[in-house]
C-alpha cells in the first residue's frame, strides 16, 4: 500500500496577511513616536493634575480597547461554536485577542493604578468600573490556562469556545453586582469628578490619537499573534500526514 | 434526559451514602474554615456578627470547589467516563443529574454553615424567607457553574490547579449577590435584598441552560 | 450480507499521534474475529473505534449500518466493551453497579439477577463494594454488565486477563452462546492458544494498521460460529490521508 506525502502546503493569503501587518508595523512605529511626542514635549502639563494628567494619554485608550479585545474573543468564539462557521481560524482568532486582551488589561489596570495614586491618594478603589475590569482580568487569565492545557485540538478548542462565551454572558451580571454593591457602599465622587476633566487643544487632540494609536498597535499584535496561531495549528495537521507514514512504518 | 437526570442523581447520592466524604470530610473542614475565620478576625465579635454572612458564602464557596472535584474524580476512576459516554446517556440529563448531586450537598453544607455562623459569630439572621430563597437560587447557580467547570477541567492533568482558576472568578457575582441579600436579611445593610435574587437567578439560568446544551460536546472530548 | 463492522482506510487521531493509520477491516453477522499483534499495534484502538469512543477522522467506518465518522455515538448503546478499566464505582456495591450500568445504557433491570448467577455472582458478592473485590472479581463484575446488556457486537479487550482457568472457560461458553444468538464477538487477546480456539479468523494487526501482507486465517472451518468468507479479495481504496476532518 503506497502513501503520498504531500510536500507542506503553502498558505493561501500568506502575502496578503504579510502585506497588512507590515503596513500595521509601520503606522504603529511611527503612531507611537508621534504620541509620545505630543504627550510627553508638546502638550502642556494639566492645571488641576499636573504631569499626572499625561496618563489620560493612554489609560482610556487602553482601556476600550481590552474591552474591544475581550468582546472580538466572544464573537469568534460563537462563530466557533455555530456548525455552519466552525473553522479552526475564529478559535485562533479568539486565542490571540484573548492573548492581547489580558495584556492590554493589566495595562489598564496599572495605569489606572497609578492615577489613582497621585490624584485620589489609593491604589485601589473598590469602584465598580474597576472591580468590573479586575474580575475580567483574572477570568481571561483563567481563560488563557485553559488554552495552554494541550491534548486534541478540536476538543480544547470548543472548550475555549464555551468557556469564552460564558465569560462574555456573565459581564452584564458582573456590571450590575458591581455596581449595585459599589452604590450601596460608598459614592466615589473623586472618579465621577476626574472622569470629565477639562481638556482642550493639545490635550484633546493628544488623546484622540491615542485612541487611533492603540487601535493599530492592537491589530498590529492581534494579527501578528494569529498567524502564530494558525502557523502552529498548520505544522500540528500537516505533520499528522507524516506521522502516519511513520506509524505505519512500524508494522513493517 | 430527566429520566437519565434521575439516574445519575440518583448514582451520585448513592456513592455519597456509601462513601460518606462530604460528611465525614467536607462538613469538618467548613467548620474548620469558620474556625479559622475566627483566629483571623482575632474573636473581635462584633466584627464577625457583621461580617458573618461573607464568610459563610467564602465557605460555601471553598465547599462546591471540593464537591465539584469529588463529584468528577469518582468519574475518572477506572474508565467510569468511558463507562458514562458509552452509555448513551444524555449529556443534558447527565449535566443535571450531576448538578442536582452536588446541589443537594451543597444545601446540607450551608445548613450546618449556617449554624455555625449563628453559634461562632453571633451573626443574627432574620428573614428566613429571603435567607432559603438566597440559598436555593445561589446553590443552583453554584452547582451549575461547578458542573460545567468541573466536566471541562476532569480530563486534563491540571485539573486540581485548573478547576479553582477557572470557578472562583465566575461564580464571584454569586457571592456578592448572596452575601447582601444575607447581609440585607441579616439588618447590617439597609435597603431589600430581594433585587439581589433577580441577579442569582439570571445566573443560574444562564448556567443551567449552557451546561444543558453544551455539556454532552464536553463530556465527549476528553 | 452486510458486515457488522466495515472499516476502510479509517484514521483515528490521539493528539497529534495517529493510533490508526489505515485500517481495512471487514466483520461479518456470528462471526469471532481475533485481532492479533504486538503490544501499541492498535488493536485497542479499533476496539474503542467501533464503540464510538474513539473518532474515525478521515476513512470510511460503519458499525451495526451506523457511520461512525459522520456520528460516533449512535452504536453506543448497541455494542458493549469490555476493556483494561472495568468502567465500575468502587463505593458502590456490585448489585448497584450492574443496575446502574444496565439501566444508563437503556438494559432491562430483569436481565441483572440471571447474569449474576451466570457470573457466579452470589452470596455475599451482590452487596459487597467493588473496592472490595480482587482483580479478577471485578472483571466478572464488567462480564456480567455485557451479558445482562447483551448487546448485538461484543468488542473484548483482553477479555481472558485476570481470569482463573475455570472463569476463562465460562467467558469461552459466553462467547460462544452469545454468537449462536446471532451476536457478533471482535476480541484482542494474547492469550493464544484459548483465543485461537475460539475465534473464527484471525486479522493481523500492525503499526496502527490492518496488515495486508499477512492474509486473514481461517481458524474453523466447520463447525462452531459461522464464518462468512474471508475478508473481500479487491482491496480497499488508497489511505485518504490528504485532509483530515
Amino acid at each position: 500500500m503506497t502513501l503520498t506525502v504531500p510536500a507542506l502546503s503553502k498558505h493561501p493569503r500568506r502575502s496578503l496577511l504579510d502585506r497588512a501587518s507590515f503596513v500595521l508595523g509601520v503606522a504603529s512605529a511611527v503612531g507611537v513616536v508621534a504620541l509620545l511626542f505630543l504627550g510627553l514635549v508638546v502638550s502642556p502639563p494639566a492645571i488641576l493634575y499636573g504631569e499626572t494628567v499625561r496618563l489620560i494619554y493612554v489609560h482610556p485608550a487602553v482601556a476600550t480597547i481590552t474591552f474591544v479585545a475581550f468582546g472580538v474573543c466572544a464573537l469568534a468564539s460563537l462563530a466557533y461554536l455555530w456548525p455552519r462557521t466552525r473553522s479552526p481560524r475564529w478559535d485562533h482568532l479568539a486565542g490571540a485577542s484573548a492573548e492581547v486582551g489580558v495584556l492590554f488589561c493589566a495595562a489598564t489596570l496599572v495605569s489606572g493604578s497609578i492615577w489613582g495614586r497621585y490624584t485620589w491618594g489609593v491604589w485601589w478603589t473598590w469602584d465598580a468600573l474597576l472591580t468590573l475590569t479586575l474580575m475580567l482580568f483574572v477570568v481571561f487569565v483563567g481563560y488563557l490556562a485553559l488554552r495552554r492545557t494541550g491534548g486534541d485540538p478540536v476538543a480544547r478548542a470548543k472548550r475555549c469556545a464555551v468557556t469564552a462565551l460564558l465569560a462574555f454572558l456573565l459581564v452584564p451580571i458582573d456590571h450590575y453586582s458591581t455596581s449595585w454593591w459599589n452604590t450601596l457602599h460608598q459614592g466615589n465622587t473623586v472618579l465621577r469628578v476626574g472622569k470629565s476633566p477639562l481638556i482642550e487643544g493639545w490635550q484633546l487632540a493628544t488623546m484622540l490619537l491615542s485612541f487611533l494609536v492603540f487601535a493599530v498597535l492592537f491589530a498590529w499584535i492581534l494579527l501578528r499573534r494569529f498567524e502564530v496561531e494558525s502557523m502552529e495549528a498548520r505544522l500540528e495537521d500537516e505533520g499528522y500526514v507524516w506521522a502516519i507514514a511513520e506509524r505505519r512504518a512500524e508494522g513493517r | 434526559m430527566w429520566r437519565d437526570a434521575l439516574l445519575v442523581a440518583g448514582k451520585d447520592l448513592r456513592v455519597e451514602a456509601r462513601s460518606r466524604v462530604t460528611t465525614n470530610q467536607v462538613v469538618p473542614y467548613a467548620l474548620l474554615v469558620l474556625l479559622l475565620f475566627g483566629f483571623a478576625f482575632d474573636q473581635d465579635r462584633p466584627v464577625l456578627a457583621a461580617v458573618g454572612p461573607g464568610l459563610f458564602w467564602v465557605a460555601v464557596l471553598l465547599c462546591c470547589l471540593l464537591a465539584v472535584q469529588r463529584s468528577f474524580s469518582l468519574e475518572s476512576s477506572d474508565g467510569a467516563r468511558d463507562g458514562l459516554r458509552l452509555s448513551g446517556l444524555d449529556g443534558g440529563g447527565v449535566f443535571l443529574g450531576k448538578a442536582a448531586a452536588i446541589a443537594v450537598q451543597l444545601v446540607v453544607l450551608e445548613a450546618v454553615l449556617a449554624f455555625g455562623v449563628v453559634v461562632l459569630f453571633g451573626t443574627h439572621l432574620a428573614d428566613p424567607l429571603l435567607l432559603v430563597s438566597t440559598c436555593v437560587l445561589a446553590t443552583a447557580g453554584l452547582a451549575a457553574a461547578g458542573t460545567v467547570y468541573g466536566v471541562m477541567s476532569a480530563g486534563l492533568r491540571v485539573r486540581e490547579t485548573l478547576l479553582p482558576l477557572l470557578l472562583l472568578p465566575v461564580v464571584a457575582p454569586v457571592l456578592l449577590g448572596a452575601t447582601q441579600a444575607w447581609l440585607a436579611a441579616a439588618g447590617v445593610v439597609a435597603g431589600s435584598g430581594w433585587r439581589w435574587l433577580s441577579l442569582l437567578a439570571a445566573f443560574a439560568a444562564i448556567y443551567l441552560t449552557l451546561g444543558v446544551l453544551a455539556f454532552g460536546t464536553l463530556l465527549e472530548d476528553v | 450480507m452486510e458486515p457488522v463492522i466495515r472499516f476502510r482506510s479509517a484514521v483515528a487521531l490521539v493528539g497529534p499521534f495517529p493510533v490508526l493509520a489505515g485500517v481495512d477491516l471487514d466483520v461479518y453477522p456470528s462471526e469471532i474475529v481475533l485481532l492479533e499483534g504486538a503490544n501499541g499495534a492498535g488493536k485497542t484502538s479499533i476496539l474503542r473505534a467501533c464503540a464510538g469512543l474513539l473518532r474515525v477522522v478521515a476513512g470510511e467506518a460503519r458499525v451495526l449500518g451506523r457511520d461512525l465518522v459522520a456520528d460516533p455515538r449512535s452504536v453506543r448503546r448497541r455494542v458493549g466493551l469490555l476493556g483494561h478499566s472495568t468502567a465500575l464505582y468502587d463505593d458502590l456495591t456490585v448489585a448497584d453497579n450492574l443496575d446502574f450500568a444496565v439501566r444508563a445504557s437503556g438494559g432491562e433491570r430483569s436481565g441483572v439477577a440471571p447474569a449474576m448467577a451466570r457470573l457466579g455472582l452470589t452470596g455475599r458478592l451482590p452487596a459487597s463494594r467493588v473496592a472490595s473485590l480482587s482483580a479478577g472479581q471485578r472483571r466478572r463484575v464488567a462480564l456480567a454488565v455485557l451479558v445482562a446488556r447483551d448487546p448485538e457486537l461484543w468488542l473484548l479487550d483482553e477479555p481472558h486477563a485476570g481470569l482463573d482457568a475455570d472463569n476463562r472457560d465460562l467467558l469461552d461458553a459466553l462467547v460462544t452462546d452469545a454468537v449462536g444468538r446471532g451476536r457478533t464477538v471482535l476480541l484482542a487477546s494474547h492469550e493464544r492458544h484459548r483465543a485461537h480456539a475460539l475465534a473464527g479468523r484471525i486479522v493481523t494487526v500492525a503499526g496502527g494498521a490492518t496488515d495486508p501482507s499477512v492474509p486473514d486465517r481461517r481458524v474453523r472451518d466447520a463447525g462452531g460460529p459461522l464464518g462468512f468468507g474471508p475478508r473481500s479479495d479487491a482491496p480497499g481504496p488508497e489511505p485518504g490521508v490528504s485532509h483530515v476532518a
